[in-house]
């Protein structure tokens, strides 16, 4: 009935998707199997892309050709630049997503994808033979052959749905969980672990009061997310922010004793960055009022998210709690919020490719790995489609390091420190964030995309090479023209910049702070002539590489100096048993987790620097 | 405890050249069999670790090397953290080498210059900074030069980075949050108050970077110029102070006309004194560049001792003096010369009347020739440079060190200035790590391989 597929990709989530797509892109045969394919691609949480430091990885999965961008650009109904005055690397683009729209797109375009096929059912188990993945087994009874498989399988692996002292199996509200799987994976000798999250009630937009809320509106000019032409997004549509008191507070505190979070009947470990509701009161006794965002969950619909108010209360708890917010007094529940655990893998059991040790040719991604967010998802699905379909090709591995990307942060730390909470992106975990800038995400990654075969790099990196050409332009004509004093004192004057005595070159004044490109065009007749076909985006990044040029080049020297250790291979081999001046921890973590290299050793965690000293002592350097 | 290393390495220990008794070391997971099996006296094999006994050493063919005592350090509690039999002998080189000789034939490897530490530090016996100190304590000739180097193996100077890097990184966090969390309902701390926690940090790294000076001429001797007109005796007094013969000495004005360096030790201190040309106009090419030579060692001096000739008009010994061009920065004493040739009852009058017009500082009416009052001018050095370095302060004496905490220091100066102009905390924030991987690299908390190199190669053999 099936055809031999080289990658069974087994769930359609976020990371599912990315990883069908990248399979498929790099010419693989691809079967994607979900439980329901009406649940393709569904924001499970809130509906919104990006924000601090993910807006960043959805802009470098589409430099390296996945769809999330593309997607939400699609789907879009709100954007906004966050961080905009912290500076570019900083800057984190964010979508609010009409829910519906998102996963349909997303449908159409796997659809759209000749190397992609689909199956709807449960997978069950894999076909391990001699330590290698062979194929998936499914609820019933099916065999699918193919030479690798990627495991998506979010928060539905043994799921199990809180919502007070109710409790039962799911891997959302409203679907099944999934079983079999790791009972076979901790019997082939992987270890498994438990992990929480939660989602907060949906309500009936109609029965709000939202003149009482603040409004929180798009961007005036809406960025995008996509390097390539999608569609601009003209209509947008605003969120409010409204404020919990002390008297939704005291509401909920009588649920406590009936919350499972408080009772110890969720034993899975949640996020410390997004607590739920009963969390943060506990938690911040002395606060007595929290932020919520209040989001629309489409176009067509008149169903809300209430972001920030995470609970796995009572139903009723949580109704009454709800209508002491100003401007929810009538507010209809459409849906509970509730907790969830499920099982997850410690991603330490992975190779940096994402493969995993025990079973070849057997990827993870997403939640599976510890991970939180639609983002973290994708790119790491992105990531374990290339890999499987090099495995399958016995190619080497798509590697991307710290230095790279923040898909490159968040593997070396997943496979190197494991995590105990869900894994979520900051941009303080980057340590070259000064480079991982969202503008440059094109220039750093399509041409790495490009040169692994990825289909339909070639025009995109006719694009990058065009704006590159852009940015040395525009920083020639900065140098060479100059601007005049009359012109430029009264702005100067605005922003408390000294004034001019003489002509200056332009681009003295844009390394001025608090002096932009576009502040010193809309001064300068000859400047906004000359510029005027350049993009806002382009302008920008010119305005960062001028601007910022003396961090960017102390930035580069500290990669260059990092990577010196990058480039020391270790052995997969290697005895470290056989060097007592190793701490018994650094030799038991090295054994087990078999760095590639002396960098990738120095970052797992319980491995010390003397450690690291030692191992480069004995490679002999 | 099974170490690192595999195989047993033997040196001899102690300075080279003839001593009353010379140590050998022997140090690897055959130390104990090796040494047992040429000792006789006792039975090595089944000696408590931290004992001492006494026996023969001899060779393959039964005949006696020498007498000597024999220290038994069992892993992990040794130098090395090894196995180590360390054998005092009869300090003759020729025995010496006899009982190296024997031990290389049967087994042991010569070490390596600095091997031994090497291995102390990579069996985790001391961090980086602790092992660059034993090189120092090793070398080190005078007490101060040894508290120094005992303060930084113990880790003091360790300890006071670690505790610089905890403050960093607590600045550094309140950064990360409003880049991370400016979405959140959360409060930041305002510019004011980071300015001052940096502030603050600078403080104390610029005190270690300044403690560099210190720390520096104790291990190198502390520099002390000798300067003045021509013929005024500073080359009598150089040699009064070294006790010999080394500058020329003539009637004739000029005749120094290079520099001439010496060092002594008094209390503990090492100083290191420079005879320098007398500094005035002339037509003499060869003089000439001895006198610019002065300046530049007049620069480099810490402590300047003026030398005058006594005489009645004090005010013009002032103006000698001022014309001389010391520095604030610098030490300066006054000696007033030649009080053989002067009323020795108006010598004190002239003394403290100049003293007074220099506001207070330390005038010293004696004579270089006769030797008279040469104890009060060496109480006086010592003196400035006690005054200097007050007991149990931690001093920076390692060149590594003081670069980095120099590049710390930029790198949050620059956070200041970003602070100021409003350079946004992404920036900041860089500036930041930068610092903090700069104080990194002296715990060896960032290690890479050519710091390694350079820090071993510069042991020498037997620690």
């Amino acid at each position: 009935m099936f055809p031999k597929y080289d990658v069974i990709v087994v769930g359609a989530g976020h990371a599912g998707c990315e990883a069908a797509v990248a399979a498929a892109n790099m010419g693989s045969k691809v079967l994607l199997a979900t439980m329901n394919m009406n649940t393709i691609a569904q924001m499970s949480c809130n509906p919104a892309m990006g924000g601090v430091a993910k807006g960043q990885i959805v802009r470098e999965v589409d430099a390296l050709g996945g769809y999330s961008g593309i997607v939400t650009d699609h789907s879009m109904i709100q954007f906004r630049m966050l961080n905009l005055s912290k500076g570019p690397a900083m800057w984190s683009p964010r979508a609010q997503s009409d829910r519906m729209e998102f996963a349909a797109k997303w449908r159409q375009m796997l659809e759209a994808h000749p190397n992609i096929d689909f199956w709807q059912e449960m997978v069950r188990g894999l076909i391990v033979k001699d330590g290698v993945c062979k194929g998936v087994l499914t609820g019933i009874g099916l065999e699918i052959a193919s030479e690798s498989v990627v495991l998506t399988n979010g928060t539905f692996l043994n799921g199990l749905i809180h919502i007070g002292e109710k409790q039962f199996g799911g891997g959302r509200a409203g679907e099944k969980a999934a079983t079999g799987i790791t009972e076979q994976l901790v019997e082939l000798g992987f270890e498994s672990g438990r992990m929480k999250t939660g989602t907060p009630p949906r309500v009936d937009g109609r029965s709000l009061d939202w003149d009482k809320m603040e409004t929180q509106p798009g961007d005036k000019n809406p960025s995008k997310f996509s390097f390539t032409d999608t569609p601009e997004l003209t209509k947008q549509i605003p969120c409010h922010i409204a404020f919990t008191s002390t008297e939704v507070h005291e509401v909920l505190k009588t649920g406590f004793d009936r919350s499972p979070m408080f009772n110890g009947r969720i034993r899975g470990l949640g996020p410390r960055y997004c607590p739920s509701i009963e969390d943060k009161i506990e938690r911040f006794a002395d606060k007595d009022r929290h932020q919520l965002f209040v989001e629309p969950e489409g176009r067509n619909t008149c169903e809300i998210y209430v972001n920030g108010f995470s609970s796995s209360l009572p139903e009723d708890v949580q109704y009454k709690a709800l209508r002491k917010i100003v401007g929810f007094e009538n507010a209809k529940m459409f849906r509970p919020g509730y907790a969830i655990e499920y099982d997850f893998f410690p991603p330490t059991q992975l190779d940096i490719s994402l493969e995993t040790r025990l079973v070849k040719n057997l990827f993870f991604a997403g939640q599976i790995n510890g991970t939180t967010g639609y983002e973290e998802a994708a790119c790491q699905g992105l990531m374990a489609g290339i890999n499987a379909h090099m495995a399958v090709n016995d190619l080497e591995p798509f590697i991307l390091k710290r230095s790279d990307a923040y898909i490159g942060v968040l593997i070396d730390d997943l496979v190197n420190k494991g995590t105990k909470e869900p894994y979520r992106m900051f941009t303080s975990r980057a340590e070259y964030r000064i480079l991982l800038r969202q503008d440059n995400a094109d220039q750093r990654l399509t041409p790495l995309a490009s040169a692994i075969g990825m289909q339909g790099m070639e025009q995109r990196l006719i694009r990058v090479n065009e704006k590159e050409q852009a940015l040395i332009d525009i920083e020639k004509l900065f140098k060479k023209t100059s601007v005049e004093p009359a012109k430029l004192n009264p702005f100067l004057a605005t922003v408390g910049s000294k004034a001019l005595d003489q002509k200056q070159k332009a681009i003295n004044l844009i390394n001025r702070p608090k002096v932009g490109i576009q502040d010193v065009m809309a001064n300068c007749e000859a400047l906004e002539e000359a510029l005027a076909d350049y993009s806002i985006d382009v302008l920008h990044s010119a305005e960062t590489k001028i601007k910022y040029a003396g961090y960017i080049e102390k930035e580069q020297e500290m990669v260059d100096k990092m990577n010196r250790l990058e480039s020391v291979k270790l052995h997969a081999d290697f005895d470290y048993q056989k060097l007592p001046s190793l701490s018994a921890e650094a030799k038991e973590k090295l054994s087990t987790q078999k760095p590639r290299t002396i960098g990738q050793a120095s970052r797992i965690s319980g491995v010390s620097p003397s450690d690291i000293s030692v191992l480069l002592v004995h490679v002999g350097r | 405890m099974q170490t690192i290393h595999q195989d047993t390495i033997v040196a001899i220990a102690t300075p080279q050249g003839e001593g009353a008794i010379g140590i050998i070391r022997l140090s690897g997971p055959n130390a104990i069999h090796l040494a047992d099996t040429y000792f006789y006296g006792s039975n090595l094999l089944k000696a408590e670790g931290n004992t001492v006994h006494y026996g023969k050493l001899k060779d393959d063919d039964g005949k006696m090397l020498d007498e000597c005592l024999a220290t038994v350090f069992k892993a992990p509690r040794s130098y090395t953290k090894e196995d180590v039999v360390e054998f005092a002998c009869h300090g003759s080189s020729y025995i010496l080498k006899s009982v190296i000789k024997l031990f290389l034939t049967n087994g042991a490897r010569l070490a390596e210059p600095g091997e031994f530490t090497m291995r102390a530090y990579l069996n985790g016996q001391m961090d980086l900074s602790q092992a660059e100190a034993v090189a120092d304590l090793i070398a080190s000739n005078t007490a101060s030069q040894h508290a120094l180097a005992m303060d930084q193996m113990r880790g003091g100077f360790s300890k006071m980075i670690a505790a610089l890097r905890e403050k960093l990184i607590e600045f550094a966090s309140l950064i990360e949050l409003e880049n991370d969390f400016s979405e959140e309902d959360v409060e930041f701390a305002d510019r004011d108050s980071l300015k001052q926690l940096v502030q603050k940090i600078l403080r104390t790294i610029r005190e270690l970077k300044q403690s560099f000076d210190y720390g520096n001429a104790i291990k190198e001797g502390i520099p002390v110029a000798i300067i003045g007109k021509p013929n005024v005796g500073k080359s009598t007094l150089l040699n009064a102070l070294l006790n010999e013969d080394k500058a020329i000495i003539s009637a004739i004005p000029g005749t120094t006309r290079d520099v001439i360096e010496d060092t002594i030790q008094m209390e503990g201190l090492l100083f290191r004194f420079i005879d320098t040309a007398g500094i005035r106009e002339t037509e003499d090419t060869i003089e000439s560049l001895g006198i610019a030579r002065s300046k530049e060692q007049l620069a480099k001096a810490n402590i300047v001792i003026c030398v005058s000739e006594i005489q009645e008009d004090h005010p013009s010994i002032v103006q000698e003096y001022k014309a001389l061009g010391v520095s604030e920065t610098q030490h300066g004493i006054i000696v007033l010369n030649k009080t053989d040739t002067f009323h020795a009852c108006h010598a004190y009058d002239v003394e403290e009347a100049t003293s007074t017009l220099l506001n207070r500082m330390p005038v010293i009416a004696m004579s270089a020739k006769e030797k008279t009052h040469l104890g009060r001018l060496q109480k006086e050095l010592v003196s400035v440079v006690q005054e200097k370095s007050k007991p149990s302060q931690t001093i920076v004496s390692n060149l590594r060190h003081y670069e980095a905490l120099d590049n710390a220091s930029t790198s949050l100066e620059k956070v200041i200035i970003g602070l100021d102009e409003g350079i946004s905390s992404d920036f900041v924030a860089m500036d930041i790590r930068h610092a903090l991987q700069y104080l990194g690299e002296i715990s060896g908390e960032i290690s890479t391989d050519d710091l390694l190199d350079s820090i071993f190669s510069n042991f020498c053999i037997g620690k």
